[in-house]
């Protein structure tokens, strides 16, 4: 698939946000910023950013726990993410969702959701409206190669292929299951192969590779958008970091995060612009400026914003 | 007026609110085609709105009902049916972890509305063993998010089901598989009956007696047996919509009385008697003259032996004998 500059460029933006949104998120969380508990994508920023760049403004995503990259993939508003960790009124959810669940209904980013596979089904139904009012929006749901163990999944994945939805089912498979590697759970090496046992397509993708992402998932929602229904793909990564911010990762395979550095998937796409020209250490160094002056400004934001009144705990339980 | 039996009732809610409303879609195994689901309450429905409204699901309750949040977000009214409430176990996690609770978690400017209504057919009697017999009613009514109605009539199964139709939240409908057959009178003309309101569906003066479901029926022909028999003078109060409870209605009849017992078809532990016990406590305190007496399942799992499963449930008997322990005090 033929990917013009500006788009790799607008890659490597999207990707260098995510790693830096991230770490800073990290950071934050551990000097005491924010409660709770905060799971970021640092490692898997190709395969959000693949998945996310091949959709339009009015399809929409299904977010899960991990979500803060598929979140600003699909262009969420930085201020609006760093106000809702830090569980102020001008979150995206007013802080009533935290990490896990945002949500953003201008930009089709519907309520993350933290239990595994949990999202899709909500998905499938709003493709079914989708197809019922012959918009041609597609929905793509994220979920992890944990998950994919969930009968919810087998169950909504056979609902979509029955039913022909414009739903493009995304497993980044990020090599571990909350706190375990995914040779104990998974028997077969990639869950693309399940695929014909829906009824649907399925690939496997180098999940680092954040064009071939690209172009897999353009291809899936080009699918979608003319009607022929879902794909599953399988896109292989790692996340660097543990389940959530904290995590000892005494479970971590030996030699695994620097087989995985290695394949950064930020740093490929980089040299692969700097060989051809179209970036350079400058125009590198510009790229992340603005950036962090965009994070800087989220934080201050979320720093300078009001907490919502605890008596809002009681309202919109019933509309 | 005219009569009409309990799934007819059903029937009629579901094919008026479709008709008036082109939102308003309809999903359940089986549900399609000349069968209209396990209990054919939904037969022809299929044939008259279409394949578009009206959705024959695979064996995925999970699956669908988190399908019909997902539609009931983007614009429908989507009604789906679980057989069996048994089978509602199998959805829990999208029934509570979304249905009841994505509008308040997505911040309510993100989820405007979510109007769903699960129906499903608790109920034992029928020698349906321990897996098709349920009542779990308070596991939902425990659920801030969610709405649960247990209608016990073909008046109030009509006119609450059009209520639950056109509610702007997840409404479980509760039905009793026992009295599908169960005639009773309805208006010729349109009604509905408002949610959130309990019914004195006898009135009395010596005894409370809160009922759920088809137990409102057993109650009824118990008070009337009672009446004859001691001339006690029950009244027969009927919650209908079990979350929101009315606790006024249900509180002044307790003050008004001052003796209390509940029948619901759940075991005991934490059900609906539980729950109208605590508001007798909070809010009748001063009124009562005896401690509240609960009729329920006894604690097993409902057997399928006939004599055994009689023996588990309320039965006309057990509810007057429970009224006249209350009377003693």
């Amino acid at each position: 698939m033929e990917i013009s500059m500006e788009t790799k460029l607008r890659m490597y933006e999207t990707m260098t946000l995510v790693r830096r949104f991230e770490t800073r998120a990290m950071e934050l969380f551990k000097n005491g910023k924010f409660p709770g508990w905060i799971h970021v994508c640092i490692g898997q920023e190709a395969s959000v950013t693949g998945a996310g760049l091949a959709l339009r403004k009015d399809d929409y995503i299904c977010p899960t726990h991990r979500g803060h990259g598929q979140c600003l993939a699909k262009g969420m508003d930085t201020k609006k993410m760093m106000a809702e960790l830090y569980g102020k009124k001008t979150g995206s959810n007013h802080g009533r969702g935290g990490s896990m669940h945002m949500a953003d209904k201008a930009l089709g980013i519907l309520c993350g959701n933290a239990i595994l596979g949990g999202g899709l089904p909500l998905g499938s139904g709003v493709a079914l409206a989708c197809k019922l009012r012959k918009t041609d929006q597609v929905v793509l749901g994220f979920f992890g190669e944990g998950a994919s163990n969930e009968g919810i999944v087998h169950e909504t994945m056979n609902l979509a292929a029955l039913w022909n939805l414009p739903m493009i089912f995304f497993c980044e498979s990020n090599q571990y299951a909350e706190l375990s590697h995914r040779d104990f759970h998974l028997k077969i090496d990639t869950i693309a192969k399940r695929a014909g046992g829906y009824g649907m397509p399925g690939i496997t993708v180098d999940g680092n590779d954040v064009l071939a992402v690209y172009s897999a998932a353009c291809k899936a929602v080009k699918r979608a958008r003319e009607g022929k229904g879902p794909t599953l793909i399988d896109s292989i990564t790692c996340r660097w970091d543990g389940h959530y911010v904290g995590d000892p990762m005494v479970y971590r395979k030996e030699g695994d995060l620097e087989l995985w550095k290695a394949k950064c998937p930020i740093l490929r796409l980089e040299k692969q612009l700097f060989e051809s020209g179209a970036l350079d250490e400058s125009g590198k160094q510009k790229i992340i400026a603005k950036i962090d002056k965009d994070i800087a400004d989220a934080e201050a934001f979320a720093e300078e914003s009001p907490y919502p009144a605890v008596t809002e705990a009681l309202e919109g339980v019933y509309a | 007026m005219k009569e009409i039996k309990l799934w007819q009732a059903f029937h009629e809610a579901m094919e008026e609110e479709m008709q008036r409303d082109s939102s308003v879609l309809y999903l359940g195994e089986d549900a399609g085609g000349k069968v209209g689901g396990p209990f054919a309450l939904a037969k022809g429905l299929q044939c008259k709105f279409g394949e578009d409204r009206v959705y024959d699901t695979p064996d995925s309750e999970g699956a669908y009902v988190g399908m019909a949040v997902g539609l009931a977000t983007s614009g429908f009214r989507p009604v789906v049916d679980i057989s069996f409430m048994d089978f509602m176990l199998v959805a829990m996690d999208q029934i509570i972890n979304t249905a009841a609770k994505i509008r308040y978690m997505s911040g309510i400017h993100n989820v405007e509305k979510v109007p769903m209504v699960i129906h499903t057919m608790a109920g034992a009697g029928r020698r349906a063993g321990c897996q098709h017999s349920a009542s779990f009613e308070s596991w939902f009514v425990s659920v801030p998010g969610l709405k649960v109605v247990a209608p016990s009539n073909p008046y109030d199964v009509k006119g609450i089901m059009k209520s639950a139709i056109r509610d702007d939240n997840p409404v479980i409908f509760m039905m009793h598989k026992f009295i599908l057959g169960l005639k009773g009178q309805i208006p010729e003309e349109e009604y509905v009956i408002p949610l959130g309101k309990a019914f004195i569906k006898r009135q009395g003066t010596d005894v409370t007696l809160v009922a759920v479901s088809h137990m409102v029926n057993l109650a009824l022909q118990a008070a009337e047996k009672l009446q004859q028999e001691d001339g006690i003078s029950v009244e027969v109060v009927d919650p209908v919509t079990l979350s929101p409870l009315d606790r006024e209605t249900i509180s002044n009849s307790i003050r008004k009385t001052g003796r209390l017992v509940t029948v619901h078809e759940a075991w005991l532990p934490c059900g609906i008697g539980a729950e109208i016990g605590a508001i007798a406590m909070e809010e009748c305190f001063d009124s009562l003259e005896a401690p509240l007496i609960r009729v329920g399942a006894s604690f097993n799992p409902m057997p399928y032996n006939p004599q055994m499963e009689d023996a588990s449930i309320p039965n006309v008997p057990r509810i007057m004998d429970a009224v006249r322990r209350v009377m003693k005090d």
